[in-house]
């Protein structure tokens, strides 16, 4: 048994703490000791981006990082997305544009969209395929997913524009 | 998939860092951006029973120009390279490169570092390196060393680094005016390891003649490959379209590919061909021949 390591990781909005091994993934902290399941794992080999959350806003994935290495730091997870019990614009281009299937990729697909949008407000066609290229679905064909964060963009932009 | 159990290091200074890596020997693994590490461990290809995180040491992340050379800390993430404009309007070659390097994601953590310190030949930077006629610069307990980039990759997985040295920053030579670079890969899909790969930079004089150009290759041998028969054969020519294929069949014949689920040996030698082609012409065209 490793020494553990005690780590406060922000955690959309609120502080979790907990004594950690070092070997305990980020992904496995987000799910089995904050208990917040919206992250899913999937291929667990740093391929297919199910796993993506935000690291201080920016896009990584959780599978491939230690959660002592997120100690002090930000996470953002698709849990952090809704506000006020209203989906976030991103959330309603999915339904909307029906950006999904079975539903898998979705949260770490929602987190890349974000990060995306977040640095680039009014992306083309193929600059949202190129932010969400570390994504992987495998019923979309992704036509619909691009779709939809189109129509985040544009929802975002009107929301920015009225505010 | 977990890993092994390991103790964690969170060390402040490279100081420290090196004190913990001849504290713990070949026992020990510097912990940067963990994007090849810690895949491995999970796998259990790698069993380091410490881990040495750097993250913490200030000042190891940084692009800057100084000193006639380009210099860029270990630890700066492929990201930073991909989205800084000295990169982007300077050096395109590495803008190329970081581009097509993994995916977002790993690129947010990735370092250009643990990239080359990690020595396998699929990794892009070594290639892009060695056409730049890069130095690194690795720090131990009697400060820092030069290693030329030509004598960095011993074998596969294997450099120049001492096991109780990191690898601290990276320096290219500023390059003169008209010089030019360009990386060409072919991936099956994004994220995957180059099939191969070709970065070629060139400097021209007045009347567009070669004076000064470097070639690597990606993932065809068991190191980056220098292709110094094609780089001799260019130097003092013009890069006329025939010039430029003859050079691109002594790259060809350098490199030494393995066939394997990416293809066939004899096709991985026929894609350095053409790729050679092609970044030399666009290395030409960026020099402003």
């Amino acid at each position: 048994m490793a020494k553990t390591h005690h780590v406060h990781i922000q955690l959309n909005g609120g502080t979790k703490e907990a004594d950690v091994d070092p070997r305990l993934l980020l992904i496995h902290f987000i799910r089995d000791v904050a208990g917040q399941t919206g992250t899913h794992l999937g291929c667990d080999t740093t391929s297919c981006g199910a796993c993506t959350v935000l690291l201080d806003g920016r896009p990584i994935k959780s599978c491939t990082f230690f959660a002592v290495q997120a100690d002090g730091r930000k996470i953002q997870t698709v849990e952090g997305l809704t506000h006020d019990g209203k989906l976030h614009p991103i959330q309603e281009g999915f339904h909307q544009e029906h950006g999904l299937q079975c539903g898998f990729c979705t949260p770490g697909m929602m987190m890349s969209a974000l990060a995306l949008l977040e640095k680039n407000p009014n992306p083309t066609e193929e600059e949202i395929r190129w932010g969400i290229s570390g994504n992987l679905c495998r019923c979309t064909g992704y036509q619909n997913i691009v779709k939809a964060i189109r129509y985040a963009a544009t929802k975002m932009q009107q929301k920015g524009a009225a505010a | 998939m977990i890993p092994p159990v390991f103790e964690y290091l969170r060390p402040t200074s490279i100081a420290d860092a090196v004190s913990l890596l001849q504290q713990h020997g070949d026992d020990a693994k510097i912990l940067s951006g963990g994007q090849s590490l810690i895949p491995m461990m999970k796998l259990r290809i790698a069993r380091p029973a410490w881990l040495i995180d750097i993250n913490h040491i200030p000042d190891l992340s940084y692009i800057r120009e100084a000193g006639g050379f380009l210099k860029i800390g270990g630890l700066t993430r492929e990201a930073d390279l991909e989205n800084s404009d000295l990169i982007r309007s300077k050096y395109p070659m590495i803008h190329d490169t970081g581009r097509v390097i993994a995916d977002p994601q790993v690129r947010n953590l990735a370092t250009i570092g643990g990239n080359l310190a990690h020595g396998d030949p699929a990794n892009d930077h070594g290639a892009t390196m060695l056409a730049l006629g890069a130095e690194i610069i690795a720090t131990g307990a009697n400060g820092p060393r030069i290693i030329p980039i030509e004598n960095f990759f011993l074998s596969i997985f294997s450099t120049a680094l001492e096991h109780d040295e990191i690898l601290t920053e990276i320096r290219i030579p500023i390059p003169a005016a008209r010089s030019g670079g360009a990386y060409f890969k072919l991936e099956r899909k994004v994220g995957d390891f180059a099939t191969a790969a070709v970065a070629a930079q060139v400097t021209l004089d007045a009347a567009g003649v070669c004076t000064k150009v470097g070639i690597g290759l990606t993932n065809v041998g068991p190191t980056p490959i220098k292709a110094g028969k094609a780089e001799l054969f260019l130097r003092g020519k013009k890069l006329d379209a025939q010039t430029i294929a003859q050079a691109a069949q002594l790259a060809a014949d350098e490199s030494q590919p393995s066939s394997d689920l990416r293809g066939p040996a004899e096709y991985k030698k026929g894609l350095v061909k053409e790729f050679t082609k092609r970044a030399l012409a666009r290395a030409a065209e960026r020099a402003g021949q």
